[in-house]
């Protein structure tokens, strides 16, 4: 046994055993078409495993594709999730060989990853923001604690802050108006949701600045008691049995 | 080993030197082996609230390129036998030093001296981190202003980063204004900054004759500041002493009018 997996090794090498190679090789498949070749490739294996063979079969096994007229190649990836590098390297591997002229590569990785992109991605921060300090996020965001003048807040999705609120937050910096920020203590310096500033006192005048919130309404701050917010953001809650 | 403590505010004029001078005569009153280290390269002052000008021969810079030794450098006090001070050099400026250097002198500087008081120049550049290089803990100064206290909120987070655990003295109160609502409470500067507060000092005229004089406020006990120092000091030392009362010392008269609930 130990002898043929030295031997298996060994194969491995490009310059040794052709006839294992491709029995071993089998993550391309290349299908001729209407309007030139399509590159399958498997989206299990090792991404250099596959750039080896792809280079091997080209210039070894399948070089009667070469010695034609110009041919347009389409890559399919399946579901692998690839870079804009690798799929540079993939072009250039092909592209190496004269004739054939790459149209695109496409892979189309699963629903699944987009799906959890979209669920809210909270993150509970402990922690006092003090002035000259800043923390950004890409979701939304609990901050258990202050932040204080100077102090500063980014996400891209609602801000909630389990504190007092004096330092400048900025809500939605990705673009989003339907996000906003709440707090036990509303006394910022400045207040950002989207593209929309808003600085108190001068804009809004608040009474205890105790349980608010900040939210966008026809593109201007406006200031509310947290109480209110399910009037405009209500999760219904199915009650059972009640 | 003793302990180092930089007293630092960011902001500058709110009383980092005097504090310094001040904290480091009250530990040495009650009888601890006490060396000031003033940091402030090109700036210096300590030497001068201190009254100890005349007496300099060697700087922290000339300890630090080694023309001399850190003991020949050192400055004995006139009024105290175990309280020292290592001046900053007047003609350099502060990049002539470099933290590391400055965290050797200190280590040095602790091995023979219970306290290392460590005077910070104002800022947050590299008179500063020279400064925190060495200490173990901070004592962050402010004033009842927004600008002192932004200040020294942003030393505080500078300060957490370094791992230097921090406490506040407010300085320079003035109880009538606060009572008016016309400056900082003290309880606002302690919820914004969030850490121990070790004492408050009131704002005395006789700090400022007493500096003009080089003889630290803390040697004249009929001064409210000196008090306050005092009790600073007995905290470092862990002694759980009451903040003082801010009320300015109330007449007999204001007294009797109070009794009967008019006052």
């Amino acid at each position: 046994m130990v002898g043929l997996q030295e031997f298996a090794r060994q194969s491995k090498n490009p310059l040794g055993w052709g006839g294992t190679n491709v029995t071993e090789r089998q993550h391309i498949i290349i299908k001729g078409v209407k309007e030139g070749l399509v590159f399958l490739l498997d989206d299990k294996c090792e991404f250099a495993a596959l750039l080896d063979e792809l280079q091997y079969k080209l210039e070894k096994t399948h070089q009667q594709l070469l010695t034609g007229p110009l041919v347009h190649v389409h890559v399919k990836l399946g579901a692998r999730q690839v870079t804009d590098d690798d799929k540079d390297r993939i072009k250039n591997v092909i592209r190496a060989q004269g004739n054939l002229m790459v149209q695109s590569v496409e892979s189309d990785p699963p629903k699944i990853d987009s799906q959890q992109d979209q669920q809210p991605n909270l993150q509970v921060l402990t922690s006092i923001i003090r002035s000259g300090q800043t923390y950004e996020h890409d979701g939304d965001l609990l901050l258990i604690g202050d932040l204080n003048p100077g102090g500063t807040l980014l996400c891209t999705g609602d801000i909630y802050v389990l504190g007092a609120l004096r330092g400048t937050a900025h809500a939605g910096i990705g673009g989003r108006t339907d996000v906003i920020i709440a707090t036990s203590l509303m006394k910022p310096t400045q207040l950002r949701i989207a593209d929309v500033i808003s600085r108190p006192p001068e804009e809004w005048m608040t009474g205890d600045a105790a349980m608010e919130f900040a939210f966008l309404s026809e593109g201007r701050m406006q200031i509310d008691k947290l109480a209110q917010l399910f009037r405009i953001r209500h999760n219904p809650i199915m009650f059972k049995g009640v | 080993m003793g302990e180092a403590i930089v007293v630092t505010s960011g902001k500058g004029g709110v009383g980092k030197t005097t504090t310094s001078a001040n904290l480091g005569t009250a530990l040495a009153l009650l009888g601890k082996k006490v060396c000031m280290v003033d940091t402030d390269i090109g700036l210096r002052n300590l030497d001068v609230v201190m009254g100890l000008e005349n007496r300099i021969i060697y700087d922290l810079v000339d300890v630090a390129e080694g023309r001399c030794r850190l003991n020949q450098a050192l400055v004995k006090d006139k009024r105290f036998d175990e309280l020292y001070m290592l001046p900053a050099a007047q003609t350099k400026d502060k990049d002539s030093v470099t933290p590391e250097q400055v965290r050797n002198m200190i280590l040095e500087l602790k091995k023979d001296h219970d306290y290392v008081i460590i005077d910070c120049p104002a800022g947050i550049e590299h008179g500063f981190r020279n400064a925190i290089a060495g200490a173990d803990r901070a004592i962050v100064i402010t004033t009842p202003e927004n600008a002192a206290v932004r200040d020294a909120d942003r030393v505080i987070g500078l300060l957490e980063q370094e791992k230097i655990p921090s406490k506040l003295i407010i300085n320079r109160i003035r109880q009538n204004m606060m009572k008016t609502g016309e400056m900082l409470d003290i309880d606002e500067i302690c919820q914004v900054l969030a850490v121990d507060l070790v004492g408050i000092v009131p704002d005395d005229e006789k700090v400022i004759s007493a500096a003009n004089n080089g003889e630290p406020t803390v040697m004249n006990p009929a001064s409210r500041a000196a008090i306050a120092y005092r009790n600073i000091a007995r905290r470092i030392l862990g002694d759980m002493v009451p903040l003082m009362l801010l009320d300015e010392k109330a007449g007999a008269f204001k007294r009797f009018r109070k009794f009967l609930g008019i006052g």
